[in-house]
């Protein structure tokens, strides 16, 4: 049947261009699709007769069942667009969300706490293990004192 | 004594609505460990006062100003701590109540033996928890798929109780927002080469964690975020 594979066809490139093809390029492509909808649209308008002319060269019996597998397969490219960019806004929340947390909070230990940080103390940073008397042994899970 | 072992230690808690557990949970932690990181994940149950009340024992509270979930949470509180320059070693710790201190404190302990990671996990022999049969097996299909996905020999792969040393915090980077970041530390640890081991932990699997642990449909959507990227 020449519908089903048209159908597919539409299906896995709107898949694909879902997928790949960025900005610029993606935009330049749905502008087109809106013209040659606008000019279908039209058409079909003014010609209903039109639309089961095309239906019935790709062997689907009327007009309408085009036109509704037309808007399945639009409606499904528009949920993987939207869930594409709802997925780029969250990113965005997230980062500002972090961003607007981490400027609220105290500083993680201020200098004037002389009785639990040592502030001079070897620096330990980006360092694996820091240098301690007390690890032997501990690679046994044994119970430690409390 | 624990306060100068464990001055280099930063327990970072992913809170979400914890107002009944959280401060005993708090209790225990401060008790051992001289600093702590809590990520109030815009909870409305009143966590995040609890949390400040334990300020004054070396408790920071770090405010999502809306709810993004428990991977944002946790690294929010990886990049909070990275700001001290004297943190060594960072142990995650469920705020529900659920995991032991002693446990933790094993952990972190376990990491100076040369790994940059110590996973807790509920099925390393030792230590067997009660749990039911559809979570005990939905927990190990999640085994078995990140033993495929990310090749690490690991027996638990969603236990929120971790030690990770200050060079695997840097690498984490997680964007998994909800809870799929477990897959994704894992992912960092394969990325990255990191060294990993697993500790035996206890689980208490009281009423309020099993009221508000997670849902076993939750395995669904966990599963796309990981598919779907």
């Amino acid at each position: 049947m020449l519908i089903k594979i048209i159908l597919i066809a539409a299906v896995l490139l709107l898949g694909a261009g879902m997928l790949r093809g960025q900005g610029k390029r993606r935009q330049a492509l749905r502008r087109i699709g809106l013209v040659v909808f606008a000019v279908v649209a039209v058409t079909s308008i003014l010609q209903p007769d039109y639309l089961t002319w095309v239906a019935q060269r790709i062997n689907v019996g009327r007009g309408a069942d085009l036109l509704l597998y037309a808007l399945i397969v639009v409606f499904f490219s528009y949920i993987a667009t939207r869930y594409r960019r709802d997925t780029r806004t969250q990113e965005m929340i997230t980062a500002i969300s972090r961003r607007v947390a981490l400027n609220q909070a105290p500083p993680p230990r201020p200098p004037d706490t002389p009785g639990q940080a040592t502030p001079d103390r070897p620096d330990t940073a980006g360092q694996a293990t820091p240098a301690r008397p007390d690890t032997a042994g501990q690679a046994t899970p044994r119970q430690p004192n409390r | 004594m624990t306060a100068s072992e464990f001055d280099d230690v930063w327990v970072v808690v992913p809170v979400f609505n914890e107002a009944p557990v959280l401060e005993a949970v708090l209790d225990g932690l401060t008790a051992v460990f001289p600093w702590v990181c809590v990520v109030d994940d815009a909870s409305d149950d009143g966590s995040g006062g609890i949390a400040r009340c334990f300020a004054d024992r070396g408790v920071r509270l770090l405010t999502h100003p809306v709810n993004l979930g428990q991977g944002a949470a946790l690294q929010t509180g990886f990049e909070y701590v990275l700001g001290d320059p004297s943190m060594a070693r960072v142990v995650t710790f469920d705020a529900d109540g659920q995991h032991v201190v002693d446990d933790a404190v094993r952990l972190a302990r376990r990491l100076t033996a040369g790994f940059d990671v110590v996973l807790g996990s509920r099925f390393v022999a030792r230590k067997a928890s009660p749990m039911g049969w559809p979570k005990r097996s939905l927990l190990r299909l999640a085994v078995a798929y990140t033993r495929v996905s990310t090749r690490l020999k690991v027996s638990d792969t969603h236990n929120g109780l971790r030690a990770l040393n200050r060079q695997a915090v840097g690498l984490m980077n997680l964007t998994q927002s909800g809870m799929a970041h477990a897959t994704e530390i894992l992912e960092r640890i394969k990325q990255r080469g990191l060294r990993y081991t697993e500790e035996p932990v206890e689980i208490h699997y009281s009423a309020y964690s099993r009221a508000k642990g997670q849902p076993l449909l939750n395995a669904v959507n966990i599963l796309v975020d990981l598919l779907v990227k």
